[in-house]
């Protein structure tokens, strides 16, 4: 450290404090501002003066007031024991804080974002004497039942190991190992800081081409998401965007989440915190709660650390990427991020551009998007990070610029339809206007499962654009003025709609649906199309078809048959395809 | 305070602002008194600099003059006394008594602003308060600690709506009675009367708080007056241990004047010229709703607003649907039609519903018959916007039949009377009653054990409407 840098407030305009003295000061530096010392970030150097952005309720704060640097960049703590904890936007521990103050969170509290003191059982993996560099494993520790944590040499360190401590149990804050770098001896811990706004290096990027498979049918099947993609749920308030980012939080099948909540409801964390520990994942058999990390700056906290808030959370699934694992980050809201952005910028005086939105704010949100991928890590193997924002359009209109933007920089597209949403059809992620840019990635991943994948999503697909097509003209002539093969299509869109898109986060069994079970129902209901379609062109009236009550009971196979049981839709196919049969016969006899 | 220094050195007012000059080691967000002759005014720091400060005053600038003015600044943020003896009692909009009584003495005083929640330290709300109206427990049950606004349009009757809640308003496993707080900002005196009355009426008056800014008062002043009333409550629920039902209306007016302020300070604005920080304003509101783990208490929030032209994507009501855990939403189509209360069947939504219903909370069925009652009635919105155009002769005989429905599920579920309380059960029922309506595959979103159970046959539905 360059020594403390001390400077003086001369003015306060809501979180940003004016300071001058701050001789030495960078940009993005820690200041600690007032008698509270709270935490801020220089966001700004004009000449004499720094402009510090305030993460804390800085009431009370006073020209004259004492600011103090020590030079560091605003960054988080990475180690053992991020996994199954909750912090605030800068990385305090929410528990700790509880514990300390209560209910209510007091100003000025400042607590270690890791435990200390607990002990890591350590398992070395490299010899004193070996050449390491940046990105060479060194230990490992079993962090959680499902989270290996790899202690890695970090970026700009390579020389020999000089020393590494025996297997046991250490704290983060003992010295693991030295290295002899040619700036002289480096002195290696189980954690280490990383400034929030700079991505971690990685050797490179590659294509991602694996489904994060999240049992949710409308997007698996009909619009997918790669590992290492990005996605964004743009819709009006209720129509679901939470619910959907929970339930790919509990069910998709990343190795670890990072659950942001920026600048939403605190009561959504308490749900997600409740849950979680009770919730057990069944491919592992243990609670969610030990792959989750969740960041909470909820709405009613301070808004410059909502800013913070998306950056402190990405680089932690950086961190854990970097050990080779799957992140997924949901992020909600983007939009709350974004107005943070605006809130703050505007106190600075900056000229806006689009609806009040700073100039920067398009490049703000490509650079964090531009945070996921996957890629080759520098220590080896790959990882990869999934990123899905939340995006809460004003008026539900997605012509504003927060929607606009992000849609340049997703490339899946769930959009929520406050229609469906009304009439409780959900996921309300509309089939018209939503898009993914992956299908090709990952066909060859779901082709593996089923070689006829693409042509049955894209056939369902289909029907409902033409039902799309057929609603304008039955809205100006009635359903009962079409030729009777486009009524069957309606019926069958409908169909798809109830018994396959529609698909209910509450429901037991249908909470989660495996690939499998997607692909047989999907499958039963476009043989209901086909075989029906064929006996309407010969004349069949379609009542004969819909009123057969197995047609009718289509409609209850998702929630009536587990994920283990599929052979049940494989029979229940037979029987509608006998029934069908015995139509054919019907309709020659007559 | 030991010594005060008083400042007359005024550069100038602006809308509710006064802009202090050659001040020393003022404080943001620091209480602030101004005196002209013998009023006093108080008033808050929004901005300090090493030798000015922005003041916004909460009476309002009106009257005030450059010259003559005297303005002290008194430390620490607006605090007001809070106290149980505070129920029975009637306050302005900052918390001084206008019943004619004494101020409340009480040795604790609150920062009105309050602070945030630790989401760790939230318990999740799940108890089921029975409104005893049907659109509100079948459809968009209201949970004790949930935020759930009225989202209403002029002329419609979201008062009464209110008063009945408050008047209805029970825990089925309880017998203690909900402690009232009814935040008045900008509205009519005769809204304001109404409520007292009719909380009187019911009995619960003495055990209710009264904050009133009325439509008369600066409208600075209701920037402070949700906050005052809050923060009673958040004493009363947490320490106290009761569960307190706090009524805020109309949050329309509220906003208004956080735009007025906003534009005297020259903010750039966002839409319809409210300040871009509208969410995180009304959030520091409405997130102070709730319950703590290891107290008793809870603060139940019911805020009132109305949609300028009923227009749902104004800012006001889309910031407060983005932050509130669902919304009621009357429908003018609805009230036109003479039915009370007149909550929209589609937009409504209770977030805390799911796990606030079923099983050993409300019956096992109310989930998936709300779920299908939503899903129909969505299906009669479509079918008569069809018939609208083609004609009700046209449709198909399965559309003339949920036409029938819609008819039925308006006047017999929907509708009922304002003093009419019914229990959750005879809510299910009437459901029920309209589903059967319906044939039976049409249920779909409804378990085949549950449709055993409750689907009333033709003869058995003919005899029971
Ligand atoms: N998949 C689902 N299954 C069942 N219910 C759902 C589903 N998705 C949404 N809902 C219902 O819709 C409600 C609103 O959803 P959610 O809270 O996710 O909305 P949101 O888009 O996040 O709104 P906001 O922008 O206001 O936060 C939920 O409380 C739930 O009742
Ligand atoms: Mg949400």
């Amino acid at each position: 450290m360059e020594g403390l840098i001390r400077g003086k407030v001369v003015s306060v305009n809501g979180p940003i404090v004016k300071a001058v003295g701050m001789k030495g000061v960078r940009m993005f530096d820690i200041a600690e501002v007032g008698p509270d010392r709270l935490i801020g970030e220089v966001i700004r150097l004009l000449g004499k003066i720094a402009l510090i952005q305030v993460y804390e309720d800085n009431t009370g704060l006073k020209p004259g007031d004492e600011v103090l640097s020590e030079g560091r960049p605003l960054s988080v703590l990475l180690g053992p024991g991020l996994i199954s904890s909750i912090y605030d936007g800068i990385q305090r521990p929410l528990v700790g804080i509880a514990e300390k103050c209560g209910s209510y969170i007091d100003k000025g509290i400042k607590l270690s974002a890791l435990d200390t003191e607990k002990r890591w059982e350590l398992k070395p993996l490299a010899e004193s004497g070996a050449q390491v560099r940046e990105g060479t494993v060194v230990g490992e520790i079993q962090e959680s039942q499902l989270i290996t944590h790899k202690i890695i040499v970090p970026h700009g360190i390579s020389g020999v190991l000089t020393s590494i401590v025996e297997a046991g149990g250490y704290t983060i804050e003992d010295v693991i190992y030295t290295v002899d770098t040619a700036a002289g001896p480096y002195e290696g811990k189980m954690a280490g800081y990383w400034p929030v706004r700079s991505p971690r290096p990685v050797k490179v990027k590659k294509n991602p081409h694996i489904p994060l498979v999240t049992g949710q049918r409308i997007i698996d099947t009909f619009f997918p998401i790669a590992r290492g993609g990005t996605a964004a749920i743009p819709g009006g308030f209720g129509t679901g965007k939470t619910m959907t980012q929970h339930a790919l939080a509990k069910w998709c099948n990343a190795d670890i989440i990072v659950y942001i909540g920026c600048g939403e409801r605190g009561n959504e964390m308490t749900d997600v915190l409740t849950e979680f520990p009770n919730l057990i994942d069944e491919r592992n058999g243990r609670p969610l709660i030990e792959r989750t990390v969740m960041i909470a700056n909820t709405s009613n906290m301070p808004v410059p650390a909502r800013e913070v808030s998306i950056y402190t959370g990405v680089t932690i699934a950086e961190y854990y990427r970097d050990m080779g694992h799957s992140v997924a980050v949901m992020a909600d809201s983007t939009s709350r991020w974004a107005e943070a952005l605006r809130e703050l910028s505007s106190r600075l005086g900056d000229m806006p551009a689009e609806e009040g939105f700073p100039p920067y704010l398009a490049t703000r949100l490509a650079e964090f998007y531009e945070r996921a991928g996957l890629v080759e890590t520098l220590s080896g193997p790959d990882g990869d990070i999934t990123i899905i924002g939340a995006v809460s359009p004003p008026g539900g209109d997605f012509s504003e610029p927060v929607t606009q933007h992000t849609s340049r920089f997703v490339r899946c597209f769930w959009a929520l339809d406050k229609i469906l949403a009304d009439a409780r059809h959900y996921p309300s992620i509309s089939w018209i206007d939503s898009y993914t840019e992956y299908l090709h990635d990952i066909e060859d991943w779901w082709k593996d499962l089923d070689s006829q994948w693409l042509t049955v999503r894209n056939a369902a697909i289909n029907i409902l654009l033409e039902d799309n097509r057929l609603q304008q003209l039955v809205k100006l002539v009635g359903a009962d003025a079409l030729p009777v093969t486009q009524q069957f299509t309606l019926y069958v869109a409908e169909m798809i709609k109830n018994a396959f898109l529609q698909q209910n986060s509450f429901d037991a069994i249908d909470k989660y649906c495996s690939p499998e079970k997607q692909l047989k129902l999907l499958k039963t209901i476009l043989t209901l199309y086909e075989k029906g379609m064929i006996l309407v062109q010969a004349g069949l009236d379609i009542k004969d078809i819909t009123e057969r009550p197995l047609v009718s009971e289509m409609v209850r196979l998702k929630s009536e048959i587990p994920n283990k049981e599929t052979e049940r839709i494989d029979a229940y196919s037979e029987g509608l395809l006998k029934e069908l049969e015995s139509l054919k016969e019907l309709l020659l006899g007559v | 305070m030991a010594f005060e220094i008083e400042y007359t050195n005024i550069g100038g007012i602006s809308g509710p602002l006064i802009f202090v000059q050659g001040v020393r080691g003022v404080g943001l967000g620091e209480i602030v008194e101004i005196r002209d002759g013998s009023t006093l005014r108080v008033g808050q720091t929004l901005e300090v600099d090493e030798d000015k400060a922005v003041v916004q005053v909460f009476e309002g600038t009106s009257g005030l003059a450059l010259e003559g003015m005297r303005v002290a600044f008194v430390g620490s943020a607006l605090e007001v006394p809070v106290d149980r003896a505070m129920l029975g009692r009637v306050f302005d909009g900052l918390g001084r008594p206008i019943d004619g009584f004494p101020q409340v003495i009480s040795e604790l005083r609150m920062n009105v602003n309050g602070l945030p929640v630790n989401p760790w330290s939230r318990e999740y709300p799940r108890d089921f308060i029975q409104t005893g109206i049907s659109a509100i427990d079948g459809m968009n049950t209201l949970i004790r600690g949930q935020k759930l606004p009225i989202f209403s349009g002029s002329g419609m009757p979201h008062n009464l709506i209110a008063a009945q809640i408050a008047r209805q308003a029970m825990i089925l496993t309880e017998e203690e009675e909900f402690t009232v707080i009814f935040a008045a900002m900008g509205v009519k005196f005769d809204v304001a009367r109404f409520f007292i009355d009719s909380l009187e009426e019911s009995g619960v008056l003495t055990h209710s708080a009264i904050f009133l800014s009325l439509a008369d008062a600066p409208s600075i002043e209701r920037l402070i007056t949700p906050r005052v009333a809050l923060t009673l409550a958040e004493h009363l629920a947490f320490e106290e241990g009761m569960h307190v039902l706090v009524i805020l209306t109309d949050m329309t007016n509220y906003c208004e004047s956080l735009r007025e302020l906003s534009s005297s300070r020259g903010e750039i604005p966002s839409r319809k010229g409210y300040p871009g920080y509208l969410y995180s304003d009304l959030a520091s509101i409405y997130e102070r709703a709730g319950r703590l783990k290891g107290y008793n208490g809870s603060i139940t929030q019911m805020p009132m607003l109305s949609m300028p032209s009923d227009d749902i994507s104004h800012p006001v009501p889309d910031l407060t649907g983005y932050i509130t855990e669902g919304q009621i939403v009357l429908e003018r189509e609805l009230f036109n039609k003479g039915i009370y209360p007149p909550i929209a069947g589609l937009p409504s939504l209770s977030r805390l519903m799911k796990d606030g219903i079923g099983e050993g909370r409300t019956r096992g069925d109310h989930a998936q018959v709300a779920a299908q009652l939503f899903a129909s009635y969505a299906k009669v919105k479509r079918i008569r916007s069809l018939a609208a155009i083609v004609g009700e002769e046209e449709l198909s005989q399965l559309d003339k039949v949920y036409l029938s429905f819609g008819e039925n599920f308006e006047e017999h579920f929907l509708a009922q009377g304002e003093h009419e309380n019914r229990t959750i059960e005879q809510t299910l029922e009437i459901g029920w009653k309209m589903l059967s309506l319906l044939p039976q595959e049409e249920l779909y979103r409804i378990c085949r054990e549950d449709i055993q159970r409750y689907y009333m046959s033709e003869e058995n539905l003919e005899c029971r409407i």
